[in-house]
């Protein structure tokens, strides 16, 4: 990668961190609605330690993805309002690398967050120690794979009405091989078992959403930007 | 002859419109065939009774709501890399059929589980799948549905089926897998009766039957969208009743 | 002919709701589609012709 690649990607990094920082409510916003769902579940359900113990890798990565799909909206949506976001596509460097450059962004603000809170609520659900490093490692492989997909449905519906359930609506099924392979890993450390081949699966998903949804986001963003 | 003049949709619009009538023909009698070995052929089942009777429509529905996506992608992939605006609409065509045969797919396989297995509904491997493909028909439909550009319709949505496409085997596999970490090896409910070949002849009979019918229904649309499209262009107004 | 009688055929060996109910809706929604497919197409050619009547440009 050239040099002025790396100065244009870390510029495009440190320009969304820097937003990110003034406009901290967006990013807070996500990270307690994460902590809320997972609230939510107990109250719906029932106290009972076994049960919560039960569906608590469940409950807690579908809030994560539910979260994820709440803070979408804000990886293109201020920057294509006032122009930026066109400028940063006409840029010399590839497409794909500024895409990339904004996803990576996206996830540090939002998906880190996410992964570091996990475990302490994971032990609200008296999960053992084993599953919660599980659910931290797994998080950790799948929020980058969930920023990358919901990449592509956040450019897709870009400036279109009702974008935030309509990407909710196109990301979700995508996001059904995370959130399987997800929670059977934090599943399978909470009974003792091997999560190795969960943890391989979903770094798998992870490295092919790498390769693709670069390419797919910014092929969206181009026929937005049309 | 060159085929590529039946690329745009002035030539194409009659071209499908004498073909449909061929395609609902044949799907009705294939139709009337596999019914036929379907309910007066096929003997009854040893453990399901007659109630393994609708595999001659739940099958064949499952199946065409598969190929039906993957040739929906196909056509919306042409439409994206040539710029051709009838291989959009055709994927456009495609779409709400193969919504209705996935809900066809989900109906049936709904009706089938109860007798056999107790429940309106079964988290087996195969209907959850269907299930989340039916999600994938529908995102489609509502991306088409929210953009008013129709350019920017057509590309959009041959990105998300494209993306879709890739995806279907990946969620088929990860289904599977949940399927049988979580219920162990008990069921499969769409692991039909061993069967005798005399029902497996009804079942690809009733197949092609539904994709004579899906064909048909599908040309049926892309001349609506056709029309839809381009109302405005001189040969559309001058349309007797073709 | 394994049905001896049209009684015995609808009951389906005691599953005929099943089987009549799944076969049933299928039909309705392959026909349903079908119908609005057409009346659809009705309506754009009056449309059509109707622009061209009018001589809209």
């Amino acid at each position: 990668m050239s040099q002025s690649a790396v100065t244009a990607c870390r510029a495009v990094i440190a320009r969304d961190l820097l937003v990110a920082a003034r406009r901290r409510s967006d990013v807070l916003t996500t990270f307690f609605f994460f902590v809320i769902v997972v609230s939510l579940f107990p109250l719906g359900i029932g106290p009972q330690p076994d049960t919560l113990r039960e569906i608590a890798p469940g409950v807690v990565w579908v809030a994560a993805l539910l979260a994820a799909l709440l803070s979408l909206a804000r990886m293109f949506d201020a920057d294509y309002a006032d122009g930026t976001l066109e400028q940063v596509m006409l840029a010399p460097q590839p497409p794909v690398l500024m895409v990339l450059s904004k996803i990576s962004a996206h996830w540090l603000t939002t998906g880190l967050p996410l992964v570091v809170i996990a475990p302490l609520l994971g032990l609200q659900f008296d999960l053992p120690g084993r599953a919660l490093a599980t659910l931290l490692l797994s998080l950790l492989i799948a929020t980058p794979a969930l920023s990358l997909i919901g990449a592509v449905g956040a450019a897709l519906t870009l400036g279109v009405r009702g974008a935030g359930g309509l990407s909710a609506l196109l990301v979700l099924p995508l996001y059904v091989p995370v959130l399987v392979f997800g929670a059977g890993a934090v599943t399978a450390s909470a009974a003792g078992l091997n999560e190795a081949a969960h943890l391989s699966l979903l770094a798998a998903m992870a490295l092919v959403a790498l390769v693709f949804a670069p390419w797919a986001t910014a092929a969206a963003l181009r026929i937005a930007l049309e | 002859m060159s085929w590529f003049r039946y690329s745009s949709p002035q030539s194409f619009y009659p071209l499908a419109g004498k073909m449909v009538p061929w395609f609902f023909t044949l799907a009705a009698l294939l139709g009337l065939a596999g019914l036929y070995i379907a309910f007066f052929v096929a003997p009854t089942d040893f453990q399901q009774g007659d109630a393994y009777r609708i595999i001659f429509i739940h099958v064949p529905a499952a199946w065409m709501s598969m190929l039906i996506y993957a040739v929906m992608a196909f056509w919306a992939g042409i439409g994206l890399v040539f710029n051709t605006r009838l291989s959009s609409m055709m994927a456009h065509a495609l779409a709400p059929t193969g919504a209705l045969m996935t809900l066809i797919a989900l109906w049936t396989g709904s009706f089938w589980g109860r007798p056999t297995w107790g429940a309106w509904w079964v988290w087996d491997a195969r209907l959850t799948s269907e299930l989340i493909l039916l999600f994938l028909y529908l995102g489609y439909l509502a991306l088409v549905a929210a953009i008013d550009d129709p350019r920017r319709a057509d590309k959009a949505s041959a990105v998300l089926a494209l993306v879709g496409a890739i995806n279907v085997p990946i969620i088929y596999f990860s289904v599977q897998w949940w399927n049988t970490l979580h219920q162990g090896s008990t069921i499969s409910m769409t692991r039909a009766p061993s069967m005798a070949s005399i029902m497996l002849i009804g079942m690809l009979v009733m197949v092609f039957a539904f994709w004579a019918y899906s064909i048909a229904a599908a040309l049926m649309r892309v001349r609506c969208e056709i029309l839809e499209r381009e109302h405005h262009s001189a040969w559309a107004r001058k349309l007797e009743d073709i | 002919m394994q049905w001896s009688s049209a009684g015995e055929f609808l009951a389906m060996g005691g599953y005929g709701l099943y089987v009549w109910g799944a076969y049933a809706v299928t039909a309705v929604i392959m026909v349903a589609e079908v119908i609005a497919l057409a009346r659809r197409a009705r309506t754009l050619r009056a449309k059509s012709s109707r622009s061209a009547d009018a001589g809209v440009d």
